[in-house]
């Protein structure tokens, strides 16, 4: 693994490389390099299996962590490719040229996160959420508790009695 | 060919267009869009896929979810890391052990926290029981999409007897949440061994009944023969995994490929074809169950008699993990199910991210591999996936 990055590292400004296990390692690149090094792997490096897009909001430093998963199926090791965007203006280059599952992925963190991949196909179509007119809910700033209460509460089936009251004025309504 | 499809005139069905989008005109009264699902039969739960026909061949496929509502992945955010337990092993109902695995293992490895040997065991063994009782629906429920319910009914009751074994095991029938971080909740009952050994031999005679009632039905076979076949160039380019990708000859298995606990102990190979059509994958998933049950007979032979089950971990309310990051995969029935969390430092996990294998099979795949069938093969092709909605609405 170390010697793969370390080709790498000839090619990419790879930066914060964490092996995480002897098998897995993430590794740091800027925006607009993640395609070259993903492609890279993809074509050169025998990583054929596509394993998971996956976003992390990081508010408190105004950022997107977009981590690209890929996995040698030959050689049994998983790289993690880390990039992060602003927060302000979310965009990412599509990767859906390189594996059909990926327009999925990016369509959900489109809705999810607020984060466009242009090109990418059906990706402002609904992925899961319907009509929904507020800021995309995965993001940290987004209150799920606060949302359900102006939006859900109070309902009738949640009103709650007293039991001993409650009772007492059913079975003694004239006490 | 399918046995009962006709050979059509191409040239009357709908052709891309400059853009490569299919040129459908409803209004020509040529086509007509069904929805199958989310209420169907012939669907694998929450989810609906919109059909476009041409007379009762599918022309395009549009996978739709969103009918749970649950959204585990950011309840997680703001739950401890133990009481993510709960909330995690929900996103899959038909096999929640995997769920418990993965996220326990996620927490385990950022931690820095070594399972004891005797924990290893008793997780394999709730993995592969978990896997048989997932096998015990899907095999005879293949059989169920073509009106075949005789064997629903056996594998129905056969799974309720390995239920009987978990409820025995661990107190609960479905969700079981026996593993908890650091190792299991505890050790073996005291005769549980022979009690799975009965149950294991009722399961043995079941699978010789399936193999008579489907794979040597002459209706079975022409329904799943040739069927909802998919191409090898589409394992890496889907991101197939599991099963299906064994049915078209890539030894995929997590066990076998990246061993956890105790599976580099255990004498298996997974079984393959090289013609992935509803037939061999169903093929397949009727190997891994007779697997799956050797499995769990070499497991309690092997297992050790005493050990610690569960490690030392900090005051759970309490429980502040370093910042750090990983993925841990394990094999479900379905295939690979692997998990990816990320740690701040913080009592709660920056994120949670399941990936599970029906989120390329029930979308990339299925839209693709409906296109051409007909109309009354959709519910058995998508059953054949495996496909289980919360995995991609999670």
């Amino acid at each position: 693994m170390k010697s793969l990055i370390d080709k790498l590292g000839k090619t990419f400004d790879i930066k914060d490389i964490v092996y995480q296990r002897p098998n897995l390692a993430f590794v740091t690149v800027s925006k607009e390099h993640v395609l070259n090094l993903i492609t890279n792997l993809l074509d050169y490096e025998g990583f054929s299996h596509f394993v998971l897009l996956s976003c992390v909001d990081w508010i408190e430093d105004n950022a997107f962590q977009l981590t690209y998963f890929l996995n040698n199926p030959t050689l049994k090791i998983d790289i993690a490719v880390r990039c992060f965007i602003d927060r302000n203006n979310p965009t990412m280059t599509s990767a859906h040229h390189l594996w059909k599952q990926i327009a999925t992925y990016q369509r959900e963190l489109k809705e999810m996160y607020g984060i466009d991949f242009p090109g990418s196909p059906g990706v402002d179509e609904n992925f899961v959420l319907e009509g929904w007119d507020n800021i995309p809910p995965m993001r940290r700033e987004f209150d799920t508790k606060k949302y359900a209460e102006e939006t859900f509460f109070p309902r009738p089936r949640n009103k709650t009695n007293d039991p001993k009251e409650y009772m007492k004025s059913k079975m003694y309504p004239n006490d | 060919m399918s046995f009962f499809s006709i050979k059509t005139d191409r040239s009357k069905y709908p052709q891309g267009g400059e853009d490569g989008k299919l040129q459908i005109d409803l209004d020509s009264h040529k086509y007509v869009k069904i929805w199958q699902g989310p209420n169907h039969p012939g669907v694998t739960g929450n989810m609906s896929v919109e059909l476009t026909l041409a007379g009762d061949e599918v022309v395009e496929a549009k996978t739709h979810v969103g009918y749970l509502h649950r959204g585990f992945e950011k309840l997680l955010e703001r739950r401890l890391f133990i009481q993510g337990m709960q909330t995690s092993i929900r996103m899959c109902v038909a096999e929640p052990d995997s769920n418990e695995y993965v996220f326990c293992s996620c927490v385990e490895e950022l931690a820095g926290i070594e399972i004891p040997e005797m924990a290893k065991w008793i997780r394999a063994l709730i993995l592969e029981m978990a896997r048989l009782q997932s096998l015990l629906r899907a095999v005879p429920g293949q059989g169920g999409t073509f009106g075949l319910g005789v064997g629903v009914q056996w594998g129905i009751y056969m799974r309720e007897l390995v239920l009987d074994r978990f409820e025995e095991l661990t107190g609960g029938r479905i969700y079981h949440m026996f593993m908890t971080p650091g190792g299991v909740r505890g050790p073996l009952p005291t005769g549980f061994k022979k009690r799975m050994e009965e149950t294991l031999k009722e399961i043995d005679g079941f699978i010789v009944n399936i193999d008579n009632l489907m794979f040597n039905n002459a209706v079975f076979k022409k329904r799943a023969v040739d069927v909802g076949v998919i191409d090898p160039s589409w394992v890496d380019k889907y991101g197939i995994v599991g099963p299906t990708a064994r049915s078209l000859g890539f030894n995929r298995d997590v066990r076998k490929n990246y061993p956890y606990l105790i599976y580099d102990q255990l004498d298996f190979e997974p079984y393959t074809t090289t013609y992935s059509d509803i037939y061999n994958r169903t093929r397949v998933r009727w190997h891994d169950l007779i697997t799956t049950v050797d499995l769990i007979r070499q497991i309690l032979a092997k297992m050790p008699e005493k050990g610690d089950f569960k490690a030392e971990t900090p005051n759970v309310l309490h429980w502040r993990i370093p910042k750090g990051e990983t993925y841990v995969r394990s094999e479900s029935s379905r295939g690979e199910y692997g998990m990816y969390m990320v740690t701040d430092g913080s009592e709660k996990p920056r994120r949670v991210n399941l990936r599970g294998p029906s989120y390329n099979n029930g979308i990339a795949v299925l839209e693709d591999l409906l296109v051409g069938a007909n109309i009354a093969d959709v519910g058995a092709i998508m059953v054949s996936l495996q496909v289980c909605p919360p995995e991609i609405e999670r």
